[in-house]
C-alpha cells in the first residue's frame, strides 16, 4: 500500500516537471480566490493560480529535494559508516565523532548558514537536509556492518586473503543494503517535512518556484479570507509523509534481518 | 475546580456591571482608557534625534509640540506660535509665541527656549534626522519673550511647514538631554510609563495650555505579528490600529459593525526602482517596456487587496500638484514587446531584489510574472533590510527593486546623480532648483507637474501605487486621523462617543 501511494506521488511529481494543468508562473489576479469548479477543482490562490497545478509543482519540489537529500545522505554516509566499521582505533573514532558533530547541527541551522553564504535557494535546502542525513546513514551503516563483520563467512573471506575494502564492498554492503533502503524511506519522509519547514520560514524554495512549505506560509496569512489555501498544502505534506513512512514500514517488514531470514546465515 | 467556577462567576458579575455602567451614561465611556496598536516599538522617544517613524507615532502632537503643527489634512496650523509672517524680502520669518505655556516639569516656554530648541536641532553634528528642514536658517533672534525672528540665508517659503515636523519640536534646556528615555514636552499628554517590549503609557498633563484631552490615558501597545494584531483587535485588547499590518484580514473587520475601517493615504510612493547605470536599462525604450509590462490594477488587487491607489509618477494623489500619469507607459504587453524588439534586446534576464515588507514581496511575485509574459526573465531575490540598504541602496548593486519612498515632498531625489536610481534630465534639475525660490502656489504646482510628466516619460522607475494608511478602530471612537500627512497618531482630539 505504501509502495502504491509513494508510486502515485512520484508519478504526479514527474508529470508536474513536464506538464501541469495550468502554468504556475503566470498570474491572473482577476480570477483569484476562485472556489472549486470544473476548470479549477480546488479553486485558485491569492494570485489566481490553479491550486491543483500548484500542488503538483510542489510535489515535484518536495520529492526532488527529498530524493536528493536522501541520496546525499546515502552516498556520503554509507561509505563513512563502512570505513568506520572496517577500520579500528583512532581512525574509526575520528569518523564517528565527526559524525556526531555534524549530527548536532539541525538542518535548520545548516540551511541558515548556507543561505547567508549563497542566498536562499531550493538547492540549499536540499544540501542542508542532505548534510543532516549523512550521519544518520553513517551510524546505521557502521552498526549494521559491525554485526556482519563478526560473522563467520567474513572471517572465511579474510582467511582467503581479501582486503578490508574488498570485504566491505563485496560482503558487507549487500548484507546491509536492505537496512539502508528501509532507513532511506524513513529519511525521505523526514526530508519532505524538513523541506516544507525550511520553505515555510523562507530558507528553501523561492518564488516563482513552488513548494508546499511556502504555500502553507502564504496560506496562513490568508487564513481568514481563504482557509482552504493553507489546508491543501497541509494535507499534501501529511499524505506524502504518511506514504513514505508506510513504505518504509513495509520495506522493514520485508527486509529487516531481525524480522526476516538473515541472508548471511 | 471550585475556584475556577467561582472565578468564571465573578467574571460574569464584573462584565455585567461593566455593561450596566456603560449604559448609564457618557461619563463612564469617556473614562475608558484608549489602547492604540503599533507594529514597531521605537528605539527611544526623542523625535529630534531619530528617523524612526515609531517615535513620532507616539509623541507627535500628543507629548511634544512645535511652533506650528501639521493637521490631519496636511495643512499648517498654529501650535506654540499663534501667527507667523515673512519679511518683504523673504529672508526672515517672525513668529508670535503663545503665552503661558509650560513644560511637563513646570518650566516655562518662551522665545529663549524656542531659540535653544532650533539652535540645538540645527547645530553642527546634531543627531537630527532631517537637517534639510533647518538648512536655510542663518540665525535665530529673540526679539522679546513672545516674539521670535528666524533669519534665513536663502528664501524658504516652506519654513512654517518645516517647523511643524516632529524633528522641529520645542524642548527645554533643562530636560532636552533626557528626552530619549524621559521625554518632557508641552503637549496635552505626559509620559507615565514605558514598559519596554510591551507598551508606552501617556496620561493627561493637568496644566496644558489648550483644550484638555478627553481620555483618562492612552497606551501604545507594540504588536509586530499581523495575525496577533488581528486577534488583539478582535479580542478588544487593542481599540485602534492606525496602521493595520494585515490588509488581507480587512474583509473580516469590515463586515463587523463593532469596527470602523478607514483606508486613507500616506506619503509612500511604491516604485519599481530601475538601475539605469546598467545596460540595457540605460535605454529609455527598455525602461518604457518594463513600465508597460506592469499591470498596476493587478498589483493593487493582488498585493494590496484593493486598498492602494495606482500612481504614474512620484507624487501622492492627495497632493495639490498631483497629476494622474498612469496613462504614460500604461499597461500594454504588446507595446512592451515592440519596444524591446526596437531596442534590439532579446532574452533579457534581470534580478528583482525584494526587501521584507509584504507590499514588496507580494508585488514582486506579480511583477515577475507580468514581465515574464512580455519575454523578460525575472529572478526574485528576497533580502533583509540591512542587506537591501548596503547592497541595493548604497552599493547600487541591483537590477530592479521594489520599495516605498515615504518622505513627504521628496521629488528632489530624482535630481541626485549619486542616488541609487538616476536618469539625467537637465530640465528636471532646473525645475527642482527653481522650486527652492518659488513661493507662489500656482507656479509651484505648474513646476511640479512638469517635473512629474518628465519623470514619467523618462520611465526613470516603474511607478506602482501609493501605500495606503489602513486604519482600523473601535466604531465607538471618534477623532482618529484618516490620512497620514506626517507619521503621527495624534490622539489629542480622540474621544469615546459611547
Amino acid at each position: 500500500m505504501g509502495l502504491g501511494a509513494a508510486g502515485l506521488m512520484a508519478a504526479i511529481a514527474m508529470l508536474a516537471v513536464v506538464w501541469t494543468p495550468y502554468a504556475v508562473d503566470t498570474v491572473d489576479v482577476a480570477n483569484r480566490f476562485a472556489g472549486g469548479s470544473l476548470e479549477h477543482p480546488l479553486g485558485t490562490d491569492q494570485y489566481g493560480r490553479d491550486v491543483v497545478s500548484m500542488l503538483m509543482a510542489g510535489a515535484a519540489t518536495s520529492l526532488g529535494v527529498g530524493l536528493g537529500a536522501v541520496l546525499i545522505g546515502v552516498v556520503c554516509g554509507v561509505p563513512l559508516g563502512l570505513a568506520a566499521a572496517s577500520l579500528t582505533g583512532w581512525r574509526a573514532s575520528v569518523i564517528m565523532r565527526g559524525n556526531d558533530l555534524v549530527f548536532a547541527f539541525p538542518a535548520l541551522i545548516t540551511a541558515a548558514i548556507l543561505t547567508t553564504l549563497t542566498g536562499p535557494r531550493a538547492i540549499n535546502a536540499l544540501v542542508a537536509i542532505g548534510i543532516f542525513n549523512t550521519p544518520v546513514f553513517a551510524r546505521l551503516a557502521a552498526n549494521s556492518a559491525r554485526q556482519v563483520l563478526a560473522l563467520d563467512f567474513v572471517a572465511v573471506a579474510r582467511l582467503a586473503g581479501k582486503g578490508r575494502a574488498r570485504i566491505a564492498v563485496e560482503h558487507v554492503l549487500p548484507n546491509i543494503a536492505p537496512v539502508i533502503l528501509t532507513q532511506a524511506a524513513t529519511q525521505f519522509a523526514v526530508a519532505v517535512l524538513a523541506e516544507a519547514g525550511l520553505s515555510y520560514v523562507g530558507l528553501g524554495a523561492q518564488p516563482p518556484a513552488v513548494s508546499w512549505g511556502r504555500m502553507l506560509a502564504e496560506g496562513q496569512t490568508l487564513i481568514v479570507l481563504a482557509p482552504q489555501l493553507a489546508l491543501w498544502p497541509g494535507i499534501a505534506i501529511a499524505l506524502s509523509v504518511l506514504a513514505a513512512t508506510v513504505l518504509g514500514e513495509g520495506l522493514r517488514r520485508r527486509l529487516d534481518p531481525r524480522l526476516a531470514r538473515f541472508t548471511g546465515e | 475546580m471550585l475556584t475556577q467556577t467561582l472565578r468564571v462567576g465573578l467574571l460574569a458579575v464584573v462584565c455585567a456591571t461593566g455593561v450596566a455602567l456603560g449604559a448609564t451614561g457618557a461619563m463612564a465611556a469617556s473614562q475608558r482608557p484608549l489602547v492604540v496598536g503599533m507594529a514597531l516599538e521605537p528605539p527611544h522617544l526623542d523625535p529630534t534625534a531619530g528617523a524612526a517613524a515609531a517615535i513620532d507615532e507616539i509623541v507627535y502632537a500628543n507629548l511634544f509640540e512645535g511652533l506650528t503643527a501639521i493637521a490631519s489634512d496636511g495643512s499648517v496650523v498654529p501650535a506654540l506660535a499663534t501667527t507667523w509672517t515673512p519679511a518683504d524680502d523673504g529672508l526672515s520669518w517672525t513668529f508670535t509665541l503663545r503665552d503661558g505655556v509650560t513644560f511637563h516639569d513646570g518650566s516655562a516656554f518662551d522665545a529663549d527656549v524656542a531659540a535653544f530648541s532650533l539652535d540645538r536641532a540645527r547645530a553642527e553634528g546634531a543627531p537630527n534626522a532631517q537637517p534639510q528642514l533647518f538648512q536655510a536658517i542663518d540665525r535665530v533672534e529673540v526679539v522679546d519673550p513672545t516674539t521670535l525672528t528666524i533669519h534665513l540665508s536663502t528664501p524658504d517659503a516652506d519654513l512654517p511647514y518645516a517647523m511643524g515636523w516632529g524633528d522641529a519640536v520645542m524642548v527645554h534646556p533643562n530636560s532636552a538631554d533626557e528626552n530619549m528615555t524621559a521625554p518632557v514636552g508641552t503637549g496635552p499628554f505626559r509620559l507615565d510609563a514605558w514598559r519596554r517590549g510591551d507598551r508606552v503609557r501617556l496620561v493627561p498633563y493637568e496644566e496644558y495650555w489648550g483644550e484638555a484631552p478627553q481620555l483618562p490615558s492612552v497606551e501604545f501597545a507594540f504588536i509586530a505579528d499581523p495575525t496577533v494584531a488581528l486577534s488583539a483587535m478582535l479580542a478588544g485588547d487593542v481599540h485602534a490600529f492606525p496602521n493595520f499590518p494585515a490588509p488581507e484580514s480587512l474583509p473580516l473587520l469590515e463586515g463587523d459593525a463593532r469596527y470602523h475601517v478607514e483606508i486613507g493615504t500616506t506619503e509612500g510612493e511604491t516604485i519599481l526602482a530601475i538601475n539605469s547605470r546598467r545596460a540595457p536599462l540605460d535605454d529609455v525604450r527598455v525602461r518604457r517596456a518594463i513600465a508597460s509590462s506592469i499591470d498596476r490594477q493587478a498589483l493593487v488587487d493582488g498585493a494590496m487587496f484593493g486598498t492602494a491607489t495606482p500612481i504614474g509618477a512620484p507624487m501622492p494623489p492627495h497632493n495639490a500638484a498631483y497629476l494622474d500619469l498612469t496613462s504614460v507607459n500604461a499597461y500594454d504587453p504588446d507595446r512592451a514587446r515592440a519596444l524591446l524588439a526596437e531596442a534590439g534586446v532579446e532574452n533579457l534576464s534581470l534580478t528583482l531584489t525584494l526587501p521584507p515588507p509584504a507590499y514588496a514581496r507580494r508585488s514582486g511575485e506579480l511583477i515577475a510574472a507580468q514581465m515574464r509574459a512580455v519575454g523578460i526573465d525575472v529572478a526574485l531575490r528576497p533580502v533583509e533590510w540591512a542587506e537591501w540598504l548596503t547592497k541595493a541602496f548604497r552599493g547600487k548593486d541591483y537590477d530592479l527593486t521594489i520599495v516605498a519612498h515615504t518622505e513627504p515632498a521628496d521629488i528632489n531625489i530624482y535630481t541626485r546623480p549619486d542616488y541609487y536610481f538616476h536618469v539625467e534630465n537637465e530640465r528636471v534639475s532646473e525645475i527642482v532648483a527653481a522650486l527652492d525660490s518659488t513661493v507662489d502656489a500656482e507656479e509651484r504646482v505648474a513646476l511640479l507637474q512638469e517635473a512629474q510628466r518628465l519623470i514619467a516619460e523618462d520611465a526613470v522607475n516603474g511607478f506602482l501605487f501609493q501605500l495606503p494608511k489602513i486604519g482600523v478602530w473601535d466604531a465607538r471612537l471618534d477623532g482618529l486621523w484618516s490620512d497620514a500627512p506626517v507619521q503621527a497618531n495624534d490622539v489629542t482630539g480622540v474621544r469615546w462617543t459611547e
